[in-house]
């Protein structure tokens, strides 16, 4: 018998990490949060397998919203970036080939969406959508430019911060996870109704992507560090049997 | 001081938001980039086993149905077989893609799946569990994905021995989990967020 790595049930989530179904701030959330509590059980093979994306799937531009919406010859308005960072389980191994969906509002904090009706312009070369399928050991890179922050119906004058969502999927479709990625130093974080369904700064700051200079393209693009954790499995060489078997 | 564990933490959920679709199902909203939605289709070729529809809709908890939700699904083939890489008791039907992703109407908040009847795979201990369907649920106003299951209540009797439905201690609770067969081939599968009616959601 070897190490059972990824053998192992899932985890169970950290509850008390991640936001409550009720945050009444939050207005939408009021009538769309389940009041009866959670039914658990440990993971069966239908949470712990995950569907299979091939790099197939992709297009050339799929990773570049600078241009996989742009006229020939032109390119999306705004501060040029690249988000990059590491898909990761809570035990700190890597995962590869694993889909990551990305989308977001264009520099003026406008959404290309029949639904938002923002007085700030759509760009013609900016479509606000790009996926992307990890590396080894779980990097993924992609280019963009840096989303607007923008009023919504919440609150009398509530803004988002400038934010990009992701959607990832992991190993076992338990880890199934939609976030939404921060930039450091934005004055809106503090004072969002969304961001402030966390409890705790730590959980703030684990979406609060930092500059990193680094990774920086001088005179080209600037570049924001982003690592997402999904959930991960107990590992044990002990398999779980009865006694004496 | 004992050394530290240095275990890391899940990154916290944040809502999918009303523009999800922008993302996960591009063409839904408007033309992309993309040639087709991710999800969309299950089948790319003929399949063994039963196909069936499932339709429903997400409902708040004012009776009203989301026009904004997005509903994902995961299952075995009609063998009990997943298409992934960490399945070790065989292989899967290869036209069967085992994921579907839909989003309710945005006018009427209907979703529909075109799938199969999934096969039985062993649940806790070894024991078989009932055909059911993983179920996952975001939208705006949904701060961390919600996981149900479909089961089906033409299954009368898988059902009653499933390890899962039978830890459930108010029974008539597990109504919100099944299916309704509506004809051949064609299930209902309603997800009430709230409410008297409200599905049982799972923390796995």
């Amino acid at each position: 018998m070897s190490l059972s790595v990824q053998k192992g049930k899932f985890i169970p989530r950290d509850r008390e990490w991640q936001p409550e179904a009720l945050t009444p701030a939050y207005k939408s959330s009021v009538k769309r949060s389940p009041q009866a509590a959670l039914l658990s059980f440990p993971s069966t093979l239908s949470e712990e397998t995950s569907p299979i994306f091939n790099n197939n799937i992709l297009g050339p531009l799929d990773n570049d919203l600078i241009f996989n919406h742009a006229k020939p010859g032109e390119s999306a308005i705004g501060a040029r970036i690249i988000v990059h960072g590491q898909i990761l389980d809570e035990n700190g191994i890597g995962i590869p080939d694993t889909l990551v969906e990305f989308w977001q509002a264009n520099a003026g904090g406008r959404y290309r969406h029949k639904n938002d009706r923002y007085l700030a312009n759509l760009d013609p070369n900016f479509g606000g959508c790009g996926r992307t399928i990890t590396a080894e050991n779980g990097f993924y890179e992609f280019r963009t430019i840096q989303p607007g922050p923008y009023p919504w119906p919440n609150g009398g004058n509530d803004w988002r911060p400038a934010h990009i969502h992701f959607s990832i999927f992991g190993y076992g479709f338990v880890q199934r996870l939609i976030t939404q990625m921060y930039f450091e130093g934005d004055p809106h974080i503090k004072l969002c109704p969304i961001v402030n369904s966390l409890t705790s700064k730590e959980a703030v700051d684990a979406l609060t992507a930092p500059l990193d200079m680094k990774r920086t393209i001088p005179m080209n693009c600037r570049a924001f560090k982003f690592n997402i954790v999904l959930r991960g499995r107990h590992q044990t060489y002990f398999e779980n049997r009865k006694e004496g078997l | 001081m004992t050394e530290r564990l240095n275990n890391l933490k899940e990154s916290p959920s944040q809502t999918a938001g009303p523009y999800v679709h922008i993302g996960c199902t591009p063409n839904f909203s408007s033309k992309s980039s993309y040639s087709y939605d991710l999800g969309k289709t299950m089948k790319i070729g003929p399949v063994l086993g039963e196909e069936i529809t499932i339709v429903g809709y997400v409902f708040d908890g004012a009776g009203a149905p989301l026009c904004d939700a997005m509903i994902e699904i995961w299952q075995p083939d009609a063998a009990g077989l997943f298409p992934a890489t960490n399945e070790t008791r065989g292989i899967a039907d290869p036209n069967f893609m085992g994921w579907g992703r839909s989003t309710s109407d945005m006018n009427t908040g209907e979703f529909i799946f075109e799938t199969v009847k999934p096969g039985t795979v062993p649940g806790p201990d070894g024991v078989m569990q009932a055909p059911h369907i993983t179920v996952w649920v975001v939208a705006r106003g949904i701060n961390i994905g919600l996981h149900t299951r479909i089961y089906f209540n033409d299954e009368t009797i898988a059902n009653s021995l499933d390890p899962i439905l039978s830890q459930i201690k108010n029974q008539k609770r597990v109504e919100t989990l099944l299916a309704l067969k509506k004809g051949v081939g064609r299930y209902q599968f309603d997800i009430h967020l709230q409410g008297p009616h409200e599905t049982i959601f799972f923390d796995i």
